[in-house]
C-alpha cells in the first residue's frame, strides 16, 4: 500500500516536472524543473530496488548535467529577454505526435503480457558490478572511450579561437 | 507497484519530451526535452531489470555515459552557435552547414 503511494506521488511528481520542463517560458526555470524530474527518477529507482542507480542518478545527472544546463544557459545569455521565442509555432503539431506516440505505445503494453520471468529475483549491486566488469568488460572499456572523445570533441567545439588576423572570424 | 504502471509513466515521460523535441526552438530548450526522453528509456531499463530480471541495471549505466557524452557535445554545440549568431535559436544553425 506504502508502495503504491509512493509511486503514484514520484509519478504526479515526474509527471508534472516534465510537463513544465517543456511548457516553461523561463529557461533557467525549466532546467530546475528537469532538475526536479530527474530527482524524482532517482525516488522511482529507489523505489525499485535499485539504490546505487538512485545513487548515480543524483550524483551524474543533478549534479552533472543540470549543472552544465545551468551553465549553458547563462554563458549564452539573454535568458531572460529571449524567453519568449523559444516555442515554435507547429504547437498543434507537435502535440497530435506526441498523444499518437503516446496512445499507440501504451496501447500496446497495455495489450502485452509481460509474466515471463528471466531472473526470479532482482539483481543486487553487487551484481552489478561483477556484470559490468566481467560480462561487460569490452562495453565498460569502450564507454570510456566514448567518454574521452565525447569529451575532447566538446573542447575542440567550444574552443574559442585565437582572433586571427581579421574578422572572416568564422572558426573552421 | 506493477510493471505496467512503471511502462505508462515512462511513456508518458517519453512522450512529454517528444513533444518539447517538436516545439520548441530554443537549442537548451531542445536538450533539456531529450534528456527527458533519454531519462523515461532509463526507467524502462531499472523497471524490467527489477520485476522480471535481466542485465537491465548495467545497461542503464551505459546508458548513463552516453547521455552525459551527449550534452557535453550539445551544450558545445549551443555555444558554438552562440558565438557565431549572438543567439541559440536553432532556425539560426540552417545555415551553419557549410
Amino acid at each position: 500500500m506504502t508502495f503504491r503511494l509512493g509511486f503514484g506521488l514520484v509519478a504526479l511528481v515526474m509527471v508534472v516536472a516534465a510537463y513544465m520542463v517543456v511548457r516553461s517560458r523561463n529557461l533557467v526555470r525549466a532546467v530546475l524543473w528537469l532538475a526536479l524530474t530527474l530527482l524524482g527518477t532517482a525516488a522511482l529507482y529507489a523505489l525499485l530496488d535499485a539504490p546505487f542507480l538512485a545513487g548515480v542518478q543524483v550524483l551524474t545527472y543533478v549534479g552533472g548535467v543540470v549543472t552544465l544546463m545551468i551553465f549553458g544557459v547563462m554563458v549564452t545569455g539573454r535568458h531572460e529577454g529571449a524567453v519568449a521565442e523559444i516555442d515554435s509555432a507547429d504547437r498543434i503539431r507537435g502535440l497530435l505526435v506526441a498523444l499518437g506516440f503516446f496512445g499507440l505505445v501504451s496501447g500496446a503494453i497495455l495489450k502485452t503480457d509481460f509474466s515471463a520471468v528471466i531472473a526470479p529475483r532482482p539483481p543486487s549491486t553487487a551484481e552489478l558490478a561483477r556484470s559490468l566488469l566481467d560480462d561487460y568488460l569490452l562495453a565498460f572499456e569502450v564507454t570510456s572511450l566514448l567518454l574521452l572523445a565525447a569529451v575532447v570533441g566538446a573542447v575542440v567545439l567550444a574552443r574559442r579561437r585565437d582572433p586571427g588576423p581579421v574578422g572572416e572570424g568564422s572558426p573552421r | 507497484m506493477r510493471l505496467t504502471d512503471v511502462l505508462l509513466l515512462a511513456t508518458l515521460v517519453f512522450s512529454i519530451g517528444l513533444y518539447g523535441v517538436l516545439t520548441r526552438r530554443h537549442a537548451v530548450a531542445l536538450l533539456l526535452s531529450i534528456e527527458l526522453m533519454a531519462n523515461a528509456a532509463n526507467v524502462v531499463f531499472v523497471a524490467f531489470a527489477t520485476l522480471r530480471g535481466g542485465p537491465g541495471e548495467a545497461l542503464v549505466l551505459f546508458a548513463l555515459v552516453v547521455t552525459v557524452s551527449e550534452v557535453a557535445v550539445g551544450l558545445a554545440l549551443v555555444m558554438l552557435l552562440y558565438r557565431r549568431h549572438g543567439d541559440t535559436v536553432l532556425d539560426l544553425a540552417r545555415e551553419t552547414k557549410h
